[in-house]
């Protein structure tokens, strides 16, 4: 269990984290969100124990980082931003130098290295120095370093940044086979992740806790949650939508003449909406509940703290 | 103590894996043999023994001491490697050992690859060898306090160049401070004791006995002293700048 309370960071006058509260349990698969400069890095690398706090206090399976930052060190897989490497090993070598510091021995580093290397898919380029290699692989490999000893705790600053679509898939079930009852937490600017992996967002702006809650909660914050949008085949009176039980307002795209309606409170509108359809004989291609927009929210949060 | 090995077969085998310990010993032996025979006379002095060679060694560390040094903490603070290597669960006390360990290996066999030098006069007359090996041993220790310094140097910035040229400096005044030209300049409007004082902070003031195979207790505790003196502000360097 992770429990921070009060955390703060300051470098000069500038203030990276401000007054940070929350707790983390087994099983928590955390997405950190922010803007970028809200103090995601910074929170992880106090985690970590790369940084020492301004204030504030950080405990770690009933250990103070202040006093066993080794002891804590041992339990937690960290990929830092940027996925950091020395350049000049191979891919076995570095991972061999990780195990060794891990403390793994004999028969069971061996499979923990094999394991690694075919859980994120790194059979290829072994025996290439780490230098040479892509910005997918080298992120590949900052995660193999971090998961090689299996810790109970796994922080991972922007694991997908730099991959394709392909690669941040595997990346995100392999977050989801992880962590079952560890913690996970993730940083990332890319909202689907978060309600695509985790079990709970985390937004902080300014260094300030905005949020924290399900990302379905989250979702729940848009205006787009429960809206229905709907495009008619062929040019219809559509003024009756407006007019329907629970539709708080009507957004009609110019462009592409999309319909959307926004419901009063969280009411399902679907039910009223196609029976209107059914009863009048309309024509629609297109009929679908939306599911919140996130980067509405996300902005409408955080932009309202950096104003 | 596991985990300064597992970090010294890292930092020593990163040595080879780049041309740097290639170029560093090559450059040492090159050198040492010009000072040596060009410079130092070894053969016209008739004598056999290596003072000639090891007389010019606190010059040559000098100047290649902080090139092998430079890149220790700058390019992990460049890199991010920093981030990664203090997150793991070493201290820097370890991180710094083995570090050093590293560098010092490297500077320990390139001492050893001027073999053919102590080949040379042994083969041309009967020199005292307990004295070359003391020689020896005394020059790398020596070595080891121009490493310190580089080392500390290097921990207190990311570029290597900063590194490379502060510890010159660092090292030239160390170096200097007994020199000839500086005492002299220095006699006559500074007591005496000041003027030991001064003399006895440099490496040359130390190192003079040592050339000559005399290992006595005060030098040998100098350069100890020296090199945990740096080592230790290196180490402090690194954890007030590892953020930046």
């Amino acid at each position: 269990m992770i429990s921070v309370t009060n955390l703060s960071k300051a470098f000069g006058d500038f203030i990276a984290v401000d007054k940070l509260s929350f707790e983390v349990r087994a099983g928590d698969v955390v997405g950190f969100l922010g803007p970028n400069g809200a103090g995601k890095s910074t929170t992880m690398k106090m985690l970590t124990g790369f940084l020492t706090p301004s204030n504030g206090e950080i405990r770690i399976s009933d250990m103070a980082m202040d006093k066993s930052s080794k002891a804590i060190q041992k339990q937690i897989g960290y990929l830092p931003e940027g996925a950091p490497a020395y350049g000049d090993m191979t891919v076995v070598e570095f991972l061999s130098f990780i195990a060794d510091i891990r403390g793994l021995k004999g028969q069971h580093r061996k499979d923990r290295i094999r394991e690694v290397i075919r859980l994120v898919q790194l059979e290829e380029v072994l025996r290439r120095p780490v230098e040479n290699l892509s910005k997918g692989f080298k992120r590949r490999v900052g995660l193999a370093q971090a998961i090689i000893h299996d810790p109970d705790i796994l922080i991972l600053d922007e694991p997908t940044d730099g991959l394709d679509p392909n690669q941040k898939h595997q990346v995100r079930e392999l977050i989801k086979n992880f962590s079952k009852d560890k913690i996970v937490i993730i940083s990332t600017h890319i909202l689907e992740e978060v309600t695509a992996v985790c079990n709970r967002a985390m937004i902080i702006a300014a260094g300030k806790m905005l949020f924290d809650a399900s990302p379905a909660d989250l979702q729940k914050k848009s205006r787009y949650y429960q809206a229905i949008s709907l495009h008619f085949t062929q040019l219809t009176d559509i003024s009756g939508l407006a007019e329907l039980e629970g539709v708080e307002d009507m957004e009609v795209d110019r462009h592409n003449g999309r319909v959307t309606l926004f419901p009063e409170g969280q009411q399902d509108l679907m039910p009223a909406v196609s029976a209107y359809i059914r009863d009048r004989g309309l024509q629609v291609d297109t009929l679908y509940q939306e599911q919140g927009r996130l980067d509405d929210v996300f902005r409408q949060m955080t932009e309202e703290v950096s104003a | 103590m596991a985990n300064v090995i597992t970090l010294f077969r890292r930092e020593f085998s990163s040595f080879f894996a780049t041309p740097v310990a290639y170029v560093f010993i090559l450059i040492f032996l090159m050198l040492s043999g010009v000072f040596s025979f060009y410079i130092g006379n070894l053969y016209e002095r008739g004598q056999a023994d290596l003072l000639p060679f090891f007389n010019f060694h606190p010059w040559l560390y000098l100047f290649l001491v902080p090139a092998i040094a430079m890149r220790s903490w700058s390019e992990e603070r460049k890199s991010g490697t920093i981030e990664l290597l203090m997150t793991l669960p070493v201290t820097i006390l370890e991180i710094m050992l083995a570090k050093f360990l590293a560098a010092w290996a490297v500077l320990g066999l390139a001492l050893l690859l001027t073999f053919p030098l102590w080949l040379t006069v042994n083969y041309l007359g009967s020199p005292d060898n307990g004295i070359i090996i003391a020689a020896y041993l005394g020059s790398w220790l020596m070595a080891g306090a121009f490493l310190a310094i580089g080392i500390c140097m290097s921990a207190l910035t990311k570029s290597q160049v900063v590194a490379f040229i502060l510890a010159i400096v660092v090292c030239f005044v160390f170096v200097l401070s007994g020199s000839s030209i500086v005492l002299d300049a220095f006699t006559g409007w500074l007591s005496p004791l000041l003027l030991d004082t001064l003399a006895s902070f440099s490496f040359l003031t130390h190192f003079e006995s040592m050339a000559k195979g005399v290992i006595a207790l005060d030098d040998v505790g100098y350069f100890v002293i020296v090199i945990g003196v740096w080592l230790y502000a290196g180490l402090l360097a690194v954890e007030q700048k590892k953020a930046e």
